[in-house]
């Protein structure tokens, strides 16, 4: 049991690199992420995703992602209003576009930098639809068949909350929640109801399916779920 | 190298007690869950899809995490722990010959190894600091969400974690691919991690210093308990 220790350097160091990776991160994240790009963004394998160097993270809440076809794709308009509508792929596309620039902000605390969103603002198909007056709400429903989300009227008028169908320049993928999504720009990313099929008009908020786990309702980023991240 | 017993040498001696197979195993099946679970939840080559349900993967992922330190503890600290307490001791201190062993890439067959080669030994080193790690990225991660009570830390901490979280999880694969392909071939070792003993010609062969100590130059030791 002689002999001088292992450890104490060993362990040290590795402790130490940790804890200089944790102040140092994100710039050592965000030099590895340009460096890698010419290989991590033609990377059919996936097994790029072994390197660390940030992104979107992508969740489901069901045994896979679900996936459907411009061509099947649906967006019923409902509830509480004047003149329910239904939208193809191809009609929503063809309404004049929004474009946002803007952080994405997860509330697990990962974030992604100035993405680029294009889509139709909510309010527009609101004002198609015709609110009734006891319509205060909305509830956003998935074609998954469980993930939910909700917005109050007056936040889902908002000029940055889009039914949106462009992420990036490119048509949305299945895994970031295409063909179409709701993108609500100063909220967490929850709050984004991924492969929308219907937008609902409620006489109360109805709460999601993050929600039940314990999220807030109003997604505000940095103002809420006990967080104090940058606003987006 | 060749045994110069005429007769099979079937004496066995005492490896690992059961509290430390006990832990090696619990251990194991945490890590390998974790290491499965984080696999998930970083969406390496779209598995998060196959598998889904998020909530529960995350779930798994974090409690059994924090098992890992809960568990050693509850190996180690009791008066159960005592053989634990003596390897990890003996797992952390350098013998003579061990650093040649190194340089040489344990070619150089005249070093004499003690209880643990020195590969283990810096094997061991890095996993126990590795786990501290990640669990305090872990946590850095969990907080203000999962842990609502550990308040929140800013943007940059919380990347940073995430980025040496991610990184580390890459090393302990390595780490631990490597530790099972060495065991797999070495069917003796991987025997005596289930069974406790090992037959004193694999002592002598590849742990000489350990073997003296057990039965050479101290033949009434304990050492000869098997099982």
């Amino acid at each position: 049991m002689d002999g001088t220790p292992v450890g104490r350097r060993v362990f040290l160091g590795v402790v130490g690199l940790g804890a200089l990776g944790i102040v140092f991160g994100r710039q050592t994240q965000d030099f590895l992420g340009r460096a890698l790009r010419p290989v991590t963004s033609f990377d059919p394998t996936g097994l790029s995703g072994l390197l660390p160097v940030g992104g979107f993270r992508y969740y489901t809440v069901t045994g896979g992602f679900p996936s459907k076809s411009k061509a099947d794709y649906r967006l019923r308009v409902k509830g509480l209003v004047e003149r329910p509508f239904t939208l193809t792929y191809d009609e929503l596309v063809a309404l004049p576009p929004t474009r946002l620039k803007r952080d994405f902000q997860c509330v697990t605390g990962w974030r992604v930098d100035g993405v680029h969103w294009q889509g139709v603002l909510l309010r527009d198909l609101l004002d198609r639809a015709v609110v009734k007056p006891e319509g205060t709400a909305l509830k956003f429903t998935s074609f998954d068949g469980t993930y939910t989300e909700s917005l109050t009227l007056d936040q889902a008028r908002r000029s940055d909350v889009i039914v949106a169908y462009k992420l990036d320049g490119d048509d949305i993928s299945s895994r970031h929640g295409g063909p179409v999504r709701l993108y609500v720009a100063p909220m967490y990313g929850y709050k984004s109801c991924k492969w929308l099929d219907g937008i609902e008009v409620t006489a109360k908020v109805d709460q999601g399916y993050w929600e039940d786990y314990g999220y807030d309702i109003d997604g505000w980023v940095g103002k809420s779920n006990g967080r104090d991240d940058n606003p987006t | 190298m060749a045994a110069t017993t005429t007769q099979p040498d079937t004496r066995r001696i005492l490896r690992f007690t059961k509290t430390e197979r006990v832990a090696h195993w619990v251990n194991a099946g945490l890590f390998a869950v974790v290491m499965l679970t984080g696999a998930v939840l970083k969406d390496i080559g779209g598995l998060s899809g196959t598998v889904g349900h998020r909530e529960l993967v995350r779930f798994l992922h974090v409690y059994c995490g924090l098992a890992i330190p809960v568990a050693f503890v509850a190996a180690y600290a009791p008066r159960w722990g005592k053989a634990l307490r003596l390897d990890v001791s003996r797992i952390n201190r350098w013998s003579p010959g061990d650093l040649r062993w190194l340089r040489t890439f344990g070619r150089d067959r005249s070093v004499k190894l003690d209880k643990f080669n020195p590969g283990q030994k810096l094997n061991a080193a890095f996993v126990a600091a590795a786990a501290i790690v990640m669990v305090a990225t872990g946590l850095i991660m969990a907080a203000g969400s999962i842990f609502p009570w550990l308040g929140t830390f800013p943007d940059n901490t919380k990347t940073g974690a995430t980025f040496v979280h991610d990184a580390f999880a890459l090393f302990i694969w390595m780490a631990v691919l490597g530790h099972i392909y060495l065991a797999f071939n070495d069917s003796d070792a991987l025997r005596s991690m289930t069974r406790g003993d090992i037959s004193t010609r694999w002592a002598r062969a590849k742990r000489p210093l350990w073997y003296d100590e057990q039965v050479g130059s101290n033949p009434q030791s304990e050492g000869t308990e098997a099982g």
